[in-house]
């Protein structure tokens, strides 16, 4: 996979945008589930996701190659999230949480085309709280913990993606592990 | 409240960085404290559900619509994937360009002076001479030489790196060609074949 994507990453210096697509292509689902689960809105996580990967191909240049090009993706990606959160203005969205209700989106106000089967709108709802609980975190908690339990990123590369010591990463992903245990204790 | 230090055994656990002797230590006191017990259990529980959160696909159309935001590409790249795209092209360039490079070799090695072959052509130091009254059948080649019409020639006159005198006597009935420049070199070799090609056809039309 690292070496596929090394030869699409030479194609690409050399100004080819469809070797450029099929790494667009490896990445997006990841790059876009980091996004949204950062900034919690599907608008929000695919413009920002789209711009991560425009960075990456204008400074492809500057990307070290002997390292993993998912982690360099992935700090373009984490920092632009972080930029986008500390200027977030206030906006309307369709998945943004109703005023004055628990959790409920502009989502939910559009009637559904078919009613979930019992488990499954269980299991959505679970997902839902979770989402929101992990939303609630502090950012620097955040990142960490997406990129842990998301992800699935050893402390390692999230140390890099953050640009952090090893030791910083594994506090910030104890207290938001704490965090979350207090929020997700009852559920 | 659970002492600090076997929380902190807890987190090393869950990011499997405990070593034995923590790990002992760690489970002979969940033995005897429930209240530990429980926050572990809700710290498993937690990364569970944060695990448990489905995998997100990314909208349709993402990748095209980051491909249509990138700024343009090079013309090289475009023209290479061009012929990779469509061996037919490449095959058809690589012909032109041998063809070509014939021509020019063709072009850079014919310095010799030669002339065609009539009967009454006077050569004098690479000057072909038309004589006055003398009437000269056939096309009239001559290649890196001057000609010097002062009769009459009925036929076409082909001048290749060389000049030509039309005398005020001098006539011809054919077409009068002059090929000094490498494209009119080439020019001349296309026509030349494609007349060859017709009177080739004609000819064997004729049988």
């Amino acid at each position: 996979m690292e070496a596929i994507v090394k030869k699409r990453i030479k194609q690409v210096i050399k100004g080819d945008q469809d070797a450029f697509g099929e790494i667009v292509e490896i990445y997006k689902n990841s790059v876009y589930q980091l996004c949204f689960r950062m900034l919690g809105n599907r608008h929000e996580a695919e413009d920002v996701a789209q711009e991560a990967f425009l960075r990456a191909y204008v400074n492809i240049k500057t990307f070290n190659q002997d390292l993993k090009f998912s982690t360099w993706l992935f700090r373009i990606a984490t920092n632009l999230c972080i930029d986008r959160l500390r200027k977030k203005k206030p906006d309307y969205y369709l998945d943004a949480e109703v005023a004055g209700t628990e959790g409920l989106t502009m989502y939910s106000q559009i009637p559904s085309d078919h009613s979930l089967p019992e488990t499954e709108l269980e299991s959505l709802e679970l997902q839902e709280t979770v989402q929101k609980e992990i939303l609630k975190l502090p950012e620097k908690y955040r990142s960490a913990i997406v990129l842990k339990y998301i992800e699935d990123l050893s402390l390692n590369e999230i140390s890099e993606i953050l640009n952090l010591p090893l030791g910083t990463v594994k506090t910030r992903i104890h207290r938001g592990r704490e965090a979350l245990r207090q929020q997700l204790r009852y559920v | 409240m659970c002492p600090d230090h076997i929380i902190e055994l807890m987190h090393q656990y869950l990011d499997e960085e405990i070593d034995s002797e923590g790990e002992q230590i760690l489970r002979e006191h969940l033995q005897g404290c429930n209240e530990c017990q429980a926050i572990f259990n809700e710290l498993k529980k937690t990364v569970a559900f944060v695990k448990s959160i489905s995998t997100m696909q990314a909208p349709a159309n993402f990748t095209s619509n980051v491909l249509a935001n990138l700024p343009k590409e090079k013309k090289k790249i475009l023209v290479a994937r061009l012929l990779k795209n469509h061996p037919f092209l490449s095959a058809a360039s690589l012909f032109v360009v041998l063809m070509m490079g014939s021509l020019f070799s063709t072009w850079n090695q014919d310095r010799e002076f030669s002339v065609s072959k009539q009967k009454n052509l006077v050569v004098k130091n690479n000057t072909v001479i038309v004589p006055k009254g003398e009437v000269v059948k056939g096309d009239v080649v001559v290649r890196n030489g001057k000609l010097k019409i002062e009769g009459e020639i009925k036929g076409d006159v082909t001048v290749i790196h060389g000049e030509k005198y039309l005398a005020s006597a001098g006539h011809v009935t054919g077409e009068i060609d002059e090929v000094n420049e490498v494209f009119d070199w080439i020019w001349y070799h296309m026509k030349r074949s494609a007349k060859e090609a017709a009177g080739f056809f004609e000819h064997q039309e004729g049988q």
